[in-house]
């Protein structure tokens, strides 16, 4: 019944099915809600979402300043102006670009600004590369932004959408970054499902009930706050983002009625009786793990997948729940904290989640999928009976495993 | 098109032919074939750049190329010499700390227009103000080359690139008479056609003292490609019959515009500042 009610609510919404990469499933989206300012600078794998909006813009498609700035610490700083101004603005980047912009992404958290970002995630120099991985958003991790990561070309375009209304939801004020895999998605062709422009500026209406530069009534922004009050404001920022997530999930409830979706802050794949759980984030982790799962319950093993979907604010709760009673746990990550106990970020991220639970779980950390490193659904299917193996003899490493590592 | 990816030997082998012989020991001849398209003029100046180091009168072991990211930075990658590939935009200051660092040497910096006069102009100004002894090689092909065709800051008024789909809108550098401003000792341009030319003026500028420029001109099939001019010889061509030498241009008179009907080429400035250092 309920099933029947969402495809003919897709049915009304849907205006064309396309193959889209998750590029130009991303532009796609920012013609949809209807953006003032864009503002970017080349490069790979980023460039070709901001080409696609260019082309928009250009056929008077989006009704949008287009800046292609010189470079990418400009191209943030310029959204930030547009948006102090009470613009609604979008830019793109990866890798070097974003770290180009960190100076400007605690800026732009730091001022409250609704600002959306798409990241095709890549790794970073040095040595130089240009294929995928998460390195990049994870130096950006602690930068007060939201972070959602994407798994697929229809998700990066649901994602944008609702980016922008929890960017702007007035219990909330703060930027959003969209990330998902570089080439791996943001390169490859899927179908995706784009909605009429008047529904998704129905569920997107412009809030503009901010803090703005508005020359009928003059305030100032972004001037220095004494220690007497820095540590307060910085703490309402602080505050607003970890109360972002209900905002997040209650945003995630109204789109899934809307659009006749099911997105949640984690993906939840045969967890509910898994003894082994796999926690992954991004396309093709995700993919791979799901397909290993399906592989290990036909050989007799419960294995089950959570994908991490909002990454900051961590869904913690939620998290734990999902694994609570799983018998062993591996963290896949595609990044690197070096030097930490573990390299694996997320992997912290979810021990620093059991711990606050007083949930006591072997949790490995895995790190493969650097600068794309084929990860196989076999590499992932093996962890499934290295999982098995670390529950019945009770040993389990206690070091980051990187697979795929030639040594 | 050129993506921006790495080069994996492909494991073809390459002779270079008779022509390449006098410099063939300061080519990494396992690294080709290059990564550039058919018809790009980064292969020219590649020549011409190691035969200039060749008989710079400079030991070879002095020099050492800077590049950042972009199809010339890859220039550094050919050259058997010590060189750095740095950042996107980084090149001038790195070359900047290692000259600095070590005075001695002879310190190049090959860059696109997109990593000298964008993300890095800041740099170049700058550098140029304080007359940093070092070299700067801007290979002007108008055109964010390896990212796919995205327009630059020389990119001319009325020119289609990935985005400016209906033509560009903002006026472009004039990078002999920015570089000129902002204090450079030595300022040039040629173009890859010019081989002569401009095999001379890189031996000029290993002699300056003080910030140097040469500004090259460079086709790029990207560029042509998207304005129906022809391919890379086509360009040459308009080249050929278009450019005119005048070493005593007026230089806020030499911008080059979409038609290419005027392009004003020669050694423009040549000035004793002081530099940076002791
Ligand atoms: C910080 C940063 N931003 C963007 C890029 C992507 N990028 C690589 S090369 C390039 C521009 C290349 O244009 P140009 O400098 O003119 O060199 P060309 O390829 O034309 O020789 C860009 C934008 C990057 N590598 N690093
Ligand atoms: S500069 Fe242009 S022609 Fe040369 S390799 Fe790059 S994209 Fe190709
Ligand atoms: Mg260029």
């Amino acid at each position: 019944m309920a099933v029947a009610k969402a495809l003919s609510v897709r049915e009304e919404l849907v205006k064309e099915r396309l193959g889209l990469t998750s590029n130009y499933a991303a532009a796609y989206a920012v013609k949809a809600v209807d953006v003032d300012v864009i503002a970017a600078y080349p490069i790979t794998p980023q460039t070709t979402i901001i080409e696609k909006l260019a082309e928009f813009v250009a056929n008077g498609e989006v009704d949008a300043e287009y800046i292609p700035v010189e470079s990418e610490h400009s191209a943030l700083s310029a959204v930030v102006g547009a948006s102090a101004a009470g613009a609604r603005v979008f830019t793109a980047t990866a890798a070097q670009g974003l770290e180009f912009m960190h100076e400007v992404l605690h800026i732009a958290s730091g001022l409250r600004l609704p600002i959306v970002m798409a990241v095709p995630g890549r790794a970073l120099s040095a040595p130089i590369s240009i294929h995928g991985d998460y390195q990049d958003i994870m130096n950006a991790r602690d930068s007060g932004w939201i972070m959602l990561i994407a798994s697929s070309a229809q998700e990066v375009y649901d994602s944008i959408i609702m980016a922008y209304r929890i960017a702007e939801d007035s219990r909330v004020l703060l930027p959003v970054m969209v990330s998902y895999d570089g080439f791996l998605m943001s390169h490859t062709t899927e179908p995706v499902e784009i909605y009429h422009e008047e529904y998704v500026r129905k569920f997107t209406p412009r809030n503009l009930s901010r803090y703005r530069l508005d020359p009928r009534s003059p305030i100032t922004i972004g001037v220095i706050a004494s220690p007497e009050w820095y540590y307060e404001i910085k703490y309402q920022a602080i505050h607003a983002l970890k109360e972002s997530k209900s905002v997040i999930k209650e945003i995630h409830g109204e789109f899934n009625k809307f659009f006749g979706t099911n997105y949640d802050i984690i993906e939840k794949y045969m967890v509910d009786d898994a003894d082994y759980v796999l926690i992954t984030y991004g396309g093709a982790s995700s993919g791979n793990a799901k397909e290993a799962a399906k592989r290990a319950r036909e050989r007799g093993l419960r294995a089950g997948v959570v994908r991490i979907r909002l990454f900051r604010p961590f869904p913690t709760e939620e998290l734990v729940n999902a694994i609570k009673d799983a018998k062993v746990i591996a963290v896949i990550d595609r990044a690197l904290t070096p030097g930490n106990t573990y390299e694996g970020p997320v992997f912290s991220d979810v021990i620093t989640a059991l711990y606050s639970s007083g949930v006591e779980k072997p949790v490995v950390s895995v790190v493969h999928g650097i600068s794309q490193r084929t990860m196989l659904a076999d590499d992932f299917y093996n962890l499934y009976k290295m999982l098995d193996e670390y529950a019945k003899t009770g040993e389990y490493p206690r070091r980051t495993v990187f697979m795929g590592l030639r040594t | 098109m050129s993506v921006e990816a790495e080069v994996t030997t492909t494991g073809v082998k390459v002779e270079l032919p008779k022509s390449y012989e006098d410099i063939k020991d300061l080519i990494r001849i396992d690294r080709l074939p290059h990564i550039w398209c058919p018809g790009c003029g980064l292969g020219i100046l590649l020549k011409l750049l190691a035969r200039a180091i060749k008989n710079s009168g400079i030991p070879i072991e002095k020099h050492v190329i800077v590049t950042g990211i972009g199809c010339t930075g890859r220039i550094g990658g050919y050259l058997k010499l010590d060189a750095y590939h740095v950042t996107h935009g980084r090149a001038i200051p790195f070359a900047v700390g290692l000259k600095m660092a070590n005075p001695e040497l002879e310190v190049t910096v090959v860059g696109g227009d997109g990593d000298i006069l964008a993300i890095g102009g800041n740099h170049f100004i700058h550098a140029a103000r304080r007359n940093d002894d070092i070299n700067v090689i801007i290979v002007n092909n108008f055109i964010y080359g390896m990212t796919g065709g995205q327009y630059s800051p020389t990119t001319p008024k009325g020119a289609k690139t990935t985005t400016s789909p209906y033509g560009h809108f903002e006026n472009p550098f004039n990078v002999p008479l920015l570089a000129y401003a902002a204090g450079a000792s030595y300022v040039a341009r040629w173009s890859v056609l010019h081989q002569n030319e401009l095999y001379q003026a890189l031996l000029d500028m290993f002699k300056v003292k003080g910030f140097a420029v040469v500004e090259v001109l460079s086709p790029c099939i990207i560029y042509t490609d998207r304005n129906a001019m022809g391919d890379a010889v086509d360009l040459m061509k308009v080249i050929k019959e278009r450019s005119t030498i005048d070493h005593n241009a007026n230089l806020s008179d030499i911008d080059i515009d979409f038609s290419m009907n005027k392009i004003i080429l020669g050694n423009f400035v040549k000035r004793e500042r002081p530099v940076s250092y002791r």
